[in-house]
């Protein structure tokens, strides 16, 4: 007890000051979660509203890899993406392990399986609603994804929600690729994780409790939104 | 203004469609002419509504072929028995049609909000579609069809779900547009409706059509024994 009191204690006076490292620390993770959330929501959300619309053959399998990929484990996609970066690897040239970059490029890896698969699973409905009288219209599969897309807006901040909620929480995948460099590619999770290590439970704790305020106000805001979207019956 | 070519008369030939084995359509033939609305009646489950789904092109018949006089792609429309509305505003749906027609974007909304006045939903544009009573969702639906301004407009059982004044709004839509010259092929098992409405009926019975006469003659003197027992109010299959 006498650490999660000093931890709330260390969690106040470090938020309160703005401690510029912890700072630092803390906006390194949003940049790269939401920017891994961004490139993911790129490629799975219209990936997931074409697997809801289309019918070919194949589609089953893919959607069984699809849901496997939804259990991957952080630290193995790090791996993949490290030997993928690394100087001997095929894009080693470019330079990007252990910076930022690789570490956004992990994490979009990462989420990009379950922002498909989920909104597959939630655009699928829609699609049974909406298919006949799209194509009534004179809308095809690929018309129609992103009326789906747009149509589906407020279940697909979730789908979002639940992408970014891992992103930011995964330690093992920026771990392999970032190298946990500090002032470079220290994160939330990964900064916890060493400072557990080395004893400083009460600063590992304070770095937990912004991690998970973090995620509460996000998850705030999105309910909120959720609740408009009910109230205004769109 | 329409263009001077009609995709009018529909033909179709021979028309089988059966679900699991099951025969819904068998051997329909029949042409549908310009002019007053074409009621299709019988009893549930006498294939009506997959019929009118074949003649729009959204179910593909196992036998025989939909033949229009022209290329019936943009110029035909369909309003279902419950409306699918778009998560938008009332507006929004009315327009989204006209966007996937290629209506060039500065035509999409006045058409958009001639059709909803013309349905008396003007004053609703900004309200979320789906918000609306189960009446101002049909007619929504119609607007959203006739902002197309299609040459024929097929009508699932439009006023199945609905109380008598909102039928009586949809039938007075309905009129309106026959009048504009707009041809209804409709779908009803409410033979008073039929009677409103009709300016020839296609009694379908057992996924077989047994008439296709103009309504004065169907409601005087059928010539089916089943359409004779149907009309009387008898459970006929």
């Amino acid at each position: 007890m006498n650490d999660l009191g000093a931890a709330a204690a260390t969690a106040l006076n470090l938020v309160l000051t703005a401690d510029p490292a912890v700072a630092q620390i803390v906006l390194l993770s949003l940049r790269v979660s939401f920017s891994a959330l961004l490139i993911a929501a790129l490629i799975g959300l219209p990936l997931g509203a074409l697997l809801a619309v289309a019918r070919f053959p194949g589609r089953g399998v893919i959607l069984t890899v699809l849901n496997a990929l939804m259990g991957l484990p952080p630290v193995v996609a790090g791996l993949l993406i490290y030997l993928l970066l690394s100087r001997s690897g095929p894009l080693g040239h470019l330079g990007l392990l252990f910076t930022p970059g690789a570490m956004i490029i992990a994490q979009a890896v990462l989420i990009t399986p379950i922002l498909a698969a989920l909104s597959r699973q939630v655009l699928e409905g829609l699609w049974e609603e909406y298919a006949e009288q799209l194509r009534s219209f004179g809308a095809g599969p690929a018309r129609a994804v992103p009326t789906l897309l747009w149509d589906g807006r407020f279940a697909l901040l979730t789908v979002l929600l639940a992408g970014f909620g891992r992103a930011c929480a995964e330690v093992g995948a920026v771990m392999v690729v970032g190298g946990n460099i500090e002032g470079f590619t220290r994160v939330m999770t990964t900064a916890i994780a060493l400072e557990t290590s080395a004893g400083n439970l009460p600063l590992a704790l304070a770095l937990g409790m912004v991690l998970m305020s973090i995620v509460l106000v996000v998850n705030a805001l999105a309910q909120a939104s959720r609740d408009f979207a009910t109230r205004a019956g769109v | 203004m329409r263009a001077p070519d009609t995709i009018l008369p529909l033909r179709a030939e021979g028309l089988g469609f059966s679900a699991g084995g099951i025969a819904i359509l068998s051997d329909v033939s029949l042409t549908i002419a310009a002019g007053s609305p074409s009621i299709i009646v019988g009893p549930n489950g006498a294939g009506k509504s997959v019929l009118l789904r074949v003649l729009h092109g959204l179910l593909t018949p196992g036998t025989g072929r939909v033949l229009w006089a022209g290329d019936a792609a943009r110029r035909q429309a369909m309003v279902f028995q419950r409306p699918v509305l778009l998560r938008r505003s009332v507006l929004a749906n009315a327009v989204y049609p006209l966007k996937l027609a290629g209506v060039v974007a500065a035509e999409r909304e006045p058409r958009a909000r001639a059709a909803l006045e013309m349905v008396g939903l003007a004053a609703l544009a900004d309200r979320p579609a789906r918000r609306l009573s189960g009446g101002e969702q049909q007619r929504l639906a119609l607007a959203r069809a006739a902002a197309l301004a299609p040459e024929v407009l097929f009508l699932d059982e439009p006023c199945a779900s609905l109380d008598p004044a909102a039928t009586r709004a949809v039938e007075e839509i309905v009129g309106t547009l026959a009048a504009r010259g707009t041809k209804i092929v409709m779908t009803t098992h409410d033979l008073g409706q039929a009677r409103r409405l009709a300016g020839e009926v296609l009694f379908l019975n057992g996924g077989r059509l047994r008439e296709q006469t103009p309504a004065a003659t169907f409601f005087n003197q059928p010539a089916t024994p089943d359409a004779a027992a149907f009309l009387r109010g008898e459970l006929v299959w």
